[in-house]
């Protein structure tokens, strides 16, 4: 990893006084996002804020009425390397209409770099690392229907890392996921990060991806009213009951050990609370 | 039993069936991947009018149906990319328009259409006709070519849209071919399964197949091996019993589903029973289990906001 001030690194997404309405709804009013090469970024905001309308206008899959999104330095129009970007939208269950199965999910994933053409050896190989990393290598032949909601998010998550992206936009990953499965996601989400994979995801608390966050984006009825440090304790999301066990530090009858807290952890990106 | 095979009609009947049980399976699995499995029997009541101006202006019907039914899925498929929720009241017009435009034109034609027009609804195996013949393996090639060699591409796109997007696949032609090759599907289908028995045969063995298959691929592979056996059976079936071979096909595709539904049971109450056994331990062993059901309600409104803003 490079040592560079942040500020000095290109910009992965610039989004630029972007509008986008809902109907006759304004949902973003004017919205500047950027984000720079190795940083890991946070959208957060209460629900309603437009931070999953900001993170989806991102990847250009919102139109917008007023502002300009660059990817890569590229304006969306002209954006084609789309296999840089490892996309998570969000979902609830990785099931549809008809049976799936891990790999077949996953290997979608891989059509950023294959497109229209055959997977090759490669390909195959790299669903395999993919799966690895969040931890599912051993249920790559089951049905993604018999897996829990955790363990869909940890494919779905797989699938984005599938096409060996260096930008990876998480919208909500962490959205009815347990304890354990958050723990694992965060492991993996540390080790891209130390691989130098820029990310920008939308949280609604902070919870064990805390000490990997460089910068907190809040959002408020879709205007920036926070680009800085992370808050602690998730205190930009009002509803206090979430406060008491947000952090996913440990509780009773949960006793799994931090990652970073052993002896021969990797050192983890300096970030501002790490 | 293989005298049947002597006579040229139940020859090119036999071809015919083939093609139906390979085809409608197949571009159904991913018709029911993206719960969709209606859109086949909307085609159908749009090709309708398709055959009508066939008999009408002496063309052939598995043309003109064709050229209507992908007008029709087309307009389908423009309706359904948009997301309005005027989308249901479109696709009504759309469908019955189509059926009574038929009705409507085959009344104009000359001579005695309306009986033929009959063997077009329920399918009959005593029609197929040797320029059909041509006409259905062309068709069925394409469609085979189409759902086979693009699986990869298409399971995403029906798996989860925005996504596919995201990948850079070209999905809005990919949609497009998927309504093409539906249309397609169901003039091929028309003359042994009828039109209004062809979403049946898209859905049914799609359904069965599911009921003991773990992935995609095997589904999409055993929905076309139940296809052919339905679709031969019945029309094989039909030269003994004077009944319209349609329904003779779709009947023994139920069958087969209660019959896999049936042997799978004790599978599918075993894989009920483990994932529960998981999420179960999972929530206890989570103190945040509370909490993770309360994110779950919070982000309904961005889920919804995602469905309104569709855009292809």
């Amino acid at each position: 990893m490079d040592h560079e001030e942040p500020e000095a690194r290109e910009p992965v997404i610039s989004l630029t006084g972007a509008r986008a309405t809902l109907g006759s709804r304004p949902v973003l009013r004017g919205v500047d996002l950027t984000v720079r090469r190795g940083e890991v970024v946070a959208l957060l905001g209460a629900n309603g804020s437009g931070k999953s309308t900001a993170v989806r206008a991102a990847v250009g899959q919102v139109p917008l009425s007023g502002g300009s999104l660059q990817l890569f330095g590229t304006d969306l129009k002209r954006f084609r390397k789309w296999s840089r970007i490892g996309y998570v939208p969000q979902r609830t269950t990785a099931a549809s209409g008809v049976p799936a199965t891990v790999r077949e999910v996953v290997s979608s994933g891989r059509l950023a770099r294959t497109k229209l053409g055959l997977p090759g050896r490669g390909d195959k190989a790299a669903v395999q690392r993919a799966l690895e990393l969040v931890g599912m290598a051993d249920r790559i032949k089951d049905s993604v229907n018999a897996l829990s909601g955790g363990q869909q998010q940890r494919v779905l998550i797989a699938r984005a890392l599938a096409a060996e992206p260096e930008l990876l936009i998480m919208d909500e990953p962490m959205a009815g996921v347990d304890l354990a499965n958050q723990e694992v996601l965060a492991g993996a989400l540390r080790e891209q990060v130390a691989d130098g994979v820029t990310v920008l995801l939308v949280l609604h608390e902070l919870g064990p991806l805390e000490p990997l966050i460089d910068r907190a984006v809040v959002l408020r009825d879709g205007c920036v009213t926070h680009d800085g440090p992370p808050p602690k304790a998730a205190a930009s999301t009002p509803p206090s009951s979430q406060l008491r066990s947000s952090r996913g530090y440990p509780q009773p009858g949960h006793d799994h050990v931090h990652p970073h807290d052993g002896p021969g952890a990797e050192p983890i990106r300096t970030g501002l609370l790490s | 039993m293989l005298e049947i095979l002597n006579y040229d009609f139940m020859q090119r009947a036999l071809i015919a069936a083939t093609a139906v049980g390979l085809t409608a399976p197949a571009i159904g699995t991913y018709l029911v991947q993206r719960r969709q499995a209606i859109m086949g029997d909307g085609i159908g009541h749009v090709a309708m009018t398709g055959v009508a101006l066939g008999f009408l202006m002496n063309t052939s019907p598995v043309w003109m149906a064709t050229l209507v039914a992908i007008l029709g899925a087309v307009g389908m498929e423009i309706v359904r990319s948009r997301g309005r929720t005027s989308g249901d009241v479109a696709l009504a017009m759309l469908f019955y328009g189509g059926m009574a435009g038929g009705v409507m034109i085959i009344n104009l034609a000359p001579g005695n259409s309306t009986a033929s027009f009959n063997t077009y609804l329920f399918g009959s195996i005593t029609t197929v006709a040797p320029e059909d013949v041509t006409a259905i393996c062309i068709l069925a090639a394409f469609v085979v070519a189409i759902t086979i060699g693009l699986r990869r591409q298409l399971f995403a796109v029906c798996q989860d849209e925005e996504f596919a997007r995201v990948t850079g696949l070209p999905v809005r032609l990919l949609n497009l071919l998927i309504a093409v090759t539906a249309a397609v599907t169901v003039t091929v289908a028309m003359r042994i399964v009828g039109l209004l028995l062809v979403s049946a045969m898209m859905a049914i063995p799609v359904a069965a197949a599911q009921r003991v298959t773990r992935g995609f691929v095997t589904t999409l592979a055993l929905a076309m091996t139940i296809g052919v056996t339905v679709s031969l059976t019945g029309t094989a079936a039909t030269y003994y019993v004077d009944a319209p071979s349609g329904a003779a096909i779709v009947l023994l595709a139920v069958a087969v589903f209660l019959v896999l539904a049936l042997l799978a049971a004790p599978l599918a109450r075993r894989r009920a029973r483990s994932k529960a056994a998981a999420e179960a331990a999972e929530a206890s062993g989570s103190p945040d289990a509370v909490d993770a059901l309360d994110s779950m309600e919070c982000t309904l409104p961005s889920a919804r906001q995602a469905e309104e803003n569709v855009k292809v």
